[in-house]
């Protein structure tokens, strides 16, 4: 049990990182991209965590003294995911773009033309 | 390079990198076993120096609240930057179908707009005492307002969130939480400084700056949420 | 208190909201005239912030969280000259790009180009003062996503579009190595303020963790500053943004990625590889020379100007990141005083090719051959700043040049400058032979050796009404090009610049005063006296650039045997060089990996 949180964030970077140098499809690279993200969520969130700890929300009759797990992850996680979601939305405006103009979503069809 | 190759080069270099990493992984300290201070003393003090029971609420929007500034605009330029590049004219005239045909769906889902955006107000309004806050319940409320289109019709979703008055409200949320922190400057005290009456733990009225900051992000959430489907929907409704 | 600390971020903000919700109801020029003005405050607020940090370095403390018993808890800026010189620099090249959009752009341009601008000065200002790792990582990312946007301007033209979506993408995968490298950190020491991180870090040796989580981070801000092989995406992109936001990005935020590893190395790192910091060396001028030149080598052989100045950055961050990865005081000052001189001096060239593709209508050598005739000011804008690019003595950039060769000579890198010397030169080069082709008409239009812009790809293209007030195109580029090269004559820079970088490397007393409020110590006093051989080196530079210039130009004279032999030996790799810039974002993340994993494994073999 004790390692596998981080094996598991670390699967999910390569996995995603994986979609996005092989995928051939724009949105499918955009959902890859999503899960190398979502690795970092993980790594955070199991980075703070304490065994048996609750979490940091002292709601009246819950004494500090007990403590709980490390809440700094949690605002980090909380940022993070918001810039994830920005930089997805902002990609995705730019996938439409390229399928209105030009129909295909294909990455590798962005290859520039030489002279 | 063929795709053979890129593929090649990428499994080398990707599993070198992956046993890297995981080694550095081993470093770390045994799940569960974290023993960083900076948390600690937060959730110690943080309930007495600020009188809010959600920690982290206090970490975002008191400790670290100028993280958060910048994260809001982030979320802000985002907005602005998809406004941006979806620009161009787009003609009136020609829509697509846009109405739900099915009375079951339209029935179910227009009356789960009401709840779903009452809960979003409540989870953002008591944000900093139980677990929620201004983006959980932001994209919330946002979506209870979304659900106007996909249970209903085009028009009633953008006549309920007319475009102007949602680019006055995005300005205003990030406005307000910049502007704050500049007040805090005004009366001699450090940028984003909690210099308001921290109020009684455990009521709606506690925490000082942290529930107007509260307040501002998540206007500037649901507005920037609504914002960006609505950009989506207009580029995807008309016909190309 | 010092209040312009924190409004050097806010008032771009406040401005960049008031645009947002106001800016429909006034005209482009009223809202771009009222950034400036913005951009302007800002740049005072930065130069008045280089006199008061340079008694001591200015700690603002936001939410008023001062340390307790050592331990960091809010998030906090530390400005010191160097670092409010860089923001200065900002501040100057936001102002010069938003005075030249004045009349750069034909059509209405909506508020929302002026509100991401103001955010991107916000962003890069931020990011240039901040001194909480995961707060870096914020700026980061604001400056990415208003750069984007800013980026996919002309989102008409296909090549924009290929252009913007690498940039997002491999930026994005960037900013992700660096949170993962800011995960392990904060796992090992609960920290995130850098000077806290550098005293937990320092009770122990490095191992695997500290190593790897170092390289993740530079990584990623490598990426942001495009040092090969992570630099793809810049060339494709900084070739297809408008003229006035490609300032900015060539003038400093290529640049601000290598300030983050300085930062990060010496107040986070230099204590626990302090003991190895030969291998980091090794490695960080490594990458340094190879970026340096390889993209001087490319720079040479565009045709187009706008992706042959992207290449030239490339090559300039790679000589500052040599400068900077001598990793000592010397080699930091020369490296900060050469972005600023050197930023000032690019800032001017895309400022120049702006008014060149307005008047013109293509910034493509080949086909804009002898069109500038007409051109006088923007040609010599060009020529001069070519000159500044192959630092000739004694302008600015070869003030900062100097320091840099004395920084390596008193390491015993002494073959270090003759070649950072030798990539100045040929960017120097390969923008002096456009000018020879674009206004005076020198050379053939052909050149097969060149790469060029399909025709109708050019996203600047076609013949365009003259600008109604010229002198707003081409006069921001004269005022940056004078900055830039009168940094010479600013009495005692140099020696500033040395005492300053000492105090900014002394890793404890910096720890010292951040977290347990200690004043500063004087600075100590410095005194540079630039060598002979730094002379002889700048001036063969700035002799070569010129030289190879004419042979660029003239390129068939040259006796049909030698050609060959040329043509034989270099002729594949150049071919397959060009082959590799092709716009595939998957190769460009590949590459990306290789480079990360060559990074990590060699920091991890040379710190065992």
């Amino acid at each position: 049990m004790s390692f596998l949180p981080y094996a598991l964030a670390a699967w999910l970077f390569f996995v995603g990182l994986y979609g996005v140098v092989t995928s051939r499809h724009l949105v499918h690279l955009v959902v890859c991209l999503g899960v190398m993200q979502s690795s970092s969520y993980v790594l955070l969130l199991a980075i703070g965590y304490r065994t048996g700890k609750k979490a940091p929300i002292f709601t009246s009759g819950v004494p500090v003294k007990l403590g709980a797990v490390d809440p700094v992850v949690q605002a980090l996680t909380l940022t993070d995911v918001v810039v994830s979601v920005t930089a997805t939305a902002l990609i995705l405006a730019l996938v439409v773009e390229i399928w209105k103009r030009s129909g295909k979503l294909d990455p590798d069809s962005l290859r520039k033309k030489e002279t | 390079m063929t795709r053979r190759t890129r593929l090649g080069t990428f499994v080398a270099a990707g599993a070198a990198l992956a046993v890297l990493f995981v080694w550095a992984l081993t470093g770390l300290h045994a799940f569960g076993d974290f023993q960083g201070e900076y948390g600690r003393i937060l959730n110690r003090t943080a309930g007495s120096q600020r009188h809010v029971t959600n920690v982290v609420a206090a970490i975002v929007f008191d400790y670290r609240g100028f993280d958060t500034l910048g994260e809001e605009s982030i979320l802000f330029a985002a907005v602005i930057g998809i406004a941006l590049l979806l620009r161009e004219a787009r003609d009136e005239g020609e829509r697509r179908i846009d109405v739900v045909r099915s009375d079951f769906i339209r029935a179910v889902g227009l009356f789960a707009v009401g709840p779903t955006v009452l809960v979003g107000l409540y989870v953002i309004a008591h944000g900093y005492l139980t677990p929620g806050g201004a983006f959980q319940g932001g994209v919330a409320t946002a979506s209870g307002l979304v659900l106007l289109y996909a249970a209903g019709r085009y028009r009633a979703y953008r006549a309920a969130s007319p475009k102007a008055m949602v680019d006055l409200v995005e300005g205003t949320g990030i406005g307000t939480y910049t502007a704050l922190g500049v007040a805090s400057l005004a009366v001699g005290s450090a940028y984003l400084a909690n210099v308001v009456d921290l109020g009684t733990k455990g009521t709606l009225a506690s925490g000082g700056t942290i529930p107007i900051l509260n307040a501002a992000s998540a206007l500037a959430v649901i507005a920037a949420v609504v914002l960006i489907c609505h950009e989506f929907l207009e580029e995807l409704m008309t016909p190309a | 208190m010092n209040v312009l600390v924190p409004l050097a971020v806010a008032v771009p903000l406040l401005g960049a909201a008031a645009l947002a919700s106001l800016g429909h109801v006034s005209p482009a020029r009223v809202d771009d005239v009222v950034a400036a003005a913005i951009a302007l405050a800002v740049t005072v607020f930065c130069v008045i912030l280089i006199f008061q940090s340079s008694h001591g370095t200015i700690h603002y403390w936001f939410g008023g969280w001062q340390p307790r018993n050592g331990i960091a808890i809010g998030i906090s800026f530390s400005v010191d000259p160097l670092g409010a010189g860089i923001a200065a620099l900002i501040g100057a090249l936001m102002t010069a790009a938003l005075v030249q959009s004045i009349d750069y752009f034909e059509e209405e341009v909506p508020p929302h180009f002026f509100v991401l601008m103001l955010v991107f000065l916000a962003a890069m200002v931020g990011f240039a003062f901040s001194s909480d790792l995961f707060n870096m990582f914020v700026f980061f990312e604001l400056m990415s996503t208003a750069a984007f946007a800013l980026t996919g301007y002309r989102i008409e033209h296909r090549s924009v579009l290929q252009g913007a979506i690498n940039f997002a993408v491999v930026n994005g995968i960037g900013a992700f190595m660096l949170l993962v490298g800011i995960a392990l950190v904060y796992g090992r020491t609960g920290a995130l303020n850098l000077a806290q991180i550098g005293q937990v870090l320092s009770r122990h040796g490095p191992d695997g963790l500290v190593v790897v989580a170092f390289a993740l981070i530079v990584v990623g801000l490598l990426t942001k500053a495009g040092a090969v092989p992570f630099h793809f995406w810049l060339s494709d992109a900084y070739a297809v943004a408008p003229a006035p936001v490609c300032i900015l990005f060539a003038g400093v935020m290529s640049d601000l990625g290598l300030h983050g590893v300085a930062r990060v190395y010496w107040e986070s790192f230099s204590g626990v590889l302090g003991g190895h910091a030969d291998g980091v060396r090794a490695v960080l001028i490594g990458i340094g020379v190879l970026t340096a030149l390889l993209g001087a080598l490319m720079a040479f052989l565009q045709s187009a100007l706008k992706r042959m100045l992207a290449f030239v950055v490339i090559s300039h961050v790679g000589v500052f990141l040599a400068a900077i990865g001598l990793l000592t005081a010397r080699g930091l000052a020369g490296a900060t005083l050469y972005v600023v001189a050197d930023g000032l001096v690019k800032g001017a060239l895309f400022c120049a090719v702006g008014h060149l593709a307005r008047r013109v209508g293509h910034t493509d050598e080949l086909i804009a051959h002898g069109r500038g005739r007409s051109l006088p000011i923007t040609g010599s804008i060009l020529a001069v700043g070519a000159l500044g690019l192959a630092a000739v003595p004694p302008l600015g950039t070869f003030v900062s040049y100097a320091l840099v060769d004395d920084a390596a000579g008193r390491l015993g890198d002494r073959w270090l400058p003759p070649v950072l010397a030798l990539a100045t030169a040929v960017t120097g080069a390969a923008v002096l032979r456009a000018v020879g082709r674009i206004f005076l008409g020198l050379g053939p239009d052909e050149d097969d050796l060149l790469v060029s812009v399909p025709r109708g790809e050019e996203e600047d293209e076609g013949e365009r009404n003259a600008p109604r007030r010229g002198f707003l195109l081409w006069g921001p580029a004269v005022a940056l090009l004078a900055a830039g090269l009168g940094l010479a004559f600013a009495p005692g820079l140099a020696d500033h610049a040395i005492g300053h970088a000492e105090r900014f490397v002394d890793r404890p007393q910096v720890a010292r005063e951040t977290l347990h409020g200690a004043t500063s110590a004087p600075t100590p006093p410095a005194h540079e006296h630039v060598g002979t051989s730094s002379y002889a080196l700048g001036g063969a530079s700035a002799l070569l650039a010129v030289g190879l210039a004419w042979v660029g130009l003239y390129r068939r004279r040259i006796p049909r045997k030698i050609r060959a032999a040329l043509d034989a030996t270099f002729g594949g790799v150049v071919l397959r060089l060009r082959l590799l810039h092709d716009g595939v974002v998957g190769e460009y993340v590949t590459w990306l990996t290789v480079g990360a994993a060559a990074i990590t494994g060699l920091l991890a073999l040379l710190t065992r």
